[in-house]
């Protein structure tokens, strides 16, 4: 068992609290929160894999080994992300300020919505 | 000459941590906000420096030396920027009526001895 | 057990504990805070897994400005947090999903103690096509040279995902100014800050983008720095945020993209195919679609975060002009 195995089960672990989160959770908030962690744990799963695909480089030993196309794979992949989340966060500002709620149960009329401002 | 620098190292970093502790222990055990922002920066500007001082010898310099030492300027900048803006943002509102909290009269607002206060 | 394996059992327990944290805590502003510093707990997971330039991305995008986001959302939600906690699903429901989520995990688990050993790998010939394009730096000659379609692909989708967020406005609002970095009214702490550190910010952030070519870096980490920067000195009200009208910043938005698209069609007739670089001028091109990316990448981040146009009355003298 080594380190990197046990980042491995860690990111495992991660995919797993986070599919828990994002089902159970009631709120929008705390679901977008989970799919971050599920994200996260993706990505370690592709760092375990760098890091096991390394060894092989000049640069073995300094401390920045490992296979560089997972590694740049990762990198793409939080940007986008980031991206998602900051769309994902502004639809659900969006939401509460339009019907003053923030889940998306529709089963449901949501409390009384505050008008939205007259057109021109 | 390098076992008395990681010696050093060891016994610094052992300091910084034991600070770093301390503050944890105030964060959980403290009553109200304002003492656990002053257990908190304490440590991190002690705790880090600690640190800091102790990785010296580890790396190269002067480069090295002042990358580290950019670090523990950088974090106390933010930490006391943060508390600030935490204390101002809990600080009990009948402060601003007064300059100073034990200048607070003990009489009712409309009493007429009480309009010689500012 | 070696000490290095101790350390890594240490770091992920707390991980691990962060995690659950995340999903247990009951205010969605204490799960915010917790996600915060479970990416800088991330970030060293990263530098013990040997990827030094994604655990700067990670601390800078992942953990700094994801957690100011989502800090910001929970503290614009907390009205409306009461209601949920009435609308969870029943104990058995749960542990249903618990078991699921189990499996799930025990699956991946399997998966990662199944891996082929040796492990397959892409590093030699990224090392044997390296020197071609004058970087020193692997990571930065994956993104720029091997996977730079991906690349272009990422920094094109970037501003779909600004257009979406400022779609989100009311209609009277549209091509005023981002409503989300409210000014900090009190003090003096924060408008310090804002005047000292971004000096040093940029330096720092410039630096990440032009040491990423033969160090760890690049131009990600360094536009999330500058990024950074210019949302300290929004927040603290030293500037007002651009206008979604802007013409300027609408260009500087699109200048990354637009260089990396124009030399890789270059690279067509120069080097025969899309994005090719001609042997000898590699290094240039790529430092050039660095520059445009760090231009383009900080606005973009900057202004994700500023969310879409608000309809407050000091931020309207400008909307008249629709565009």
């Amino acid at each position: 068992m080594s380190g990197t195995t046990l980042f491995g089960l860690c990111a495992a672990t991660l995919v797993g609290l986070g599919l828990y989160g994002l089902i159970c959770q009631p709120g929008a908030l705390r679901k977008i929160l989970a799919f971050n962690l599920i994200g996260s744990g993706v990505f370690l799963l592709f760092g375990v894999i760098a890091q096991r695909g390394g060894g092989v480089l000049a640069l073995a030993g300094t401390g920045r080994d490992g296979d560089p196309v997972p590694q740049a794979l990762v990198i793409t992949g939080l940007v986008v992300a980031f991206a998602a989340t900051a769309i994902a966060v502004t639809l659900l500002v969006r939401l509460a300020e339009t019907s003053a709620r923030g889940t998306l149960e529709g089963d449901e009329p949501p409390p009384q919505a505050p008008p939205d401002e007259p057109r021109p | 000459m390098s076992l008395a620098l990681d010696l050093f190292t060891i016994v610094a970093v052992t300091l910084g941590a034991i600070f770093f502790l301390a503050g944890t222990v105030g964060l959980l055990r403290f009553p109200d906000t304002l003492t656990r922002l002053h257990a908190l920066t304490k440590a991190d500007n002690l705790g880090l420096g600690l640190v800091v001082l102790g990785l010296l010898p580890q790396t190269t310099a002067p480069l090295g030396w002042i990358g580290l030492i950019a670090v523990w300027l950088l974090a106390l900048l933010s930490g006391a920027t943060v508390g600030q803006l935490l204390a101002e943002a809990v600080r009990p509102p009948e402060w601003d009526q007064n300059r100073t909290p034990d200048a607070l009269p003990n009489v009712p607002p409309n009493a007429p001895e009480a309009s010689s206060h500012d | 057990m070696t000490s290095a394996l101790l350390v890594d059992a240490a770091l992920v327990l707390l991980v691990l504990g962060l995690a659950l944290w995340i999903t247990a805590a009951r205010a969605a502003y204490g799960a915010a805070v917790g996600f915060v510093a479970y990416g800088l707990l991330l970030t060293i997971v990263w530098v013990r897994l040997a990827a030094v330039d994604v655990a700067m991305t990670e601390a800078a995008l992942g953990s700094g400005l994801t957690g100011l986001l989502l800090l910001g959302a929970a503290a614009r939600l907390a009205p409306y947090e009461a209601a949920e906690h009435q609308r969870r699903p029943g104990p058995w429901l749960r542990v249903l999903v618990g078991i699921l989520c189990a499996a799930i995990a025990a699956g991946l688990a399997a998966v990662v103690l199944l891996l082929p050993d040796p492990a397959p790998s892409q590093a030699l010939a990224v090392a044997a096509q390296l020197p071609a394009t004058g970087l020193a730096n692997p990571v930065t000659g994956v993104l720029m040279a091997y996977r730079a379609i991906d690349t272009l692909l990422e920094s094109v989708v970037l501003v779909p995902a600004l257009i979406g967020v400022w779609s989100l406005s009311t209609e009277m609002a549209w091509g005023g100014r981002p409503g989300f970095l409210t000014p900090w009214r009190s003090g003096s702490a924060l408008p310090l800050l804002a005047r000292v550190l971004p000096p040093f910010g940029i330096l720092v952030g410039i630096h990440l983008v032009w040491a990423g070519a033969d160090d760890p870096g690049g131009k990600f980490q360094g536009a999330a720095v500058l990024a950074a920067m210019w949302i300290l000195v929004m927040v603290a009200g030293l500037r007002e945020p651009p206008s979604v009208s802007d013409r300027l910043m609408r260009f500087l938005l699109i200048i990354g993209p637009l260089c990396f698209i124009g030399i890789g069609a270059a690279g067509i007739r120069l080097a025969g195919a899309f994005l090719a670089y001609p042997e000898a001028y590699a290094k240039p091109l790529i430092l050039a679609i660095e520059v445009g990316l760090t231009i383009s990448v900080t606005a973009v981040l900057g202004l994700l975060l500023a969310g879409p146009p608000a309809p407050e009355p000091q931020y309207q003298r400008r909307s008249r002009r629709r565009s």
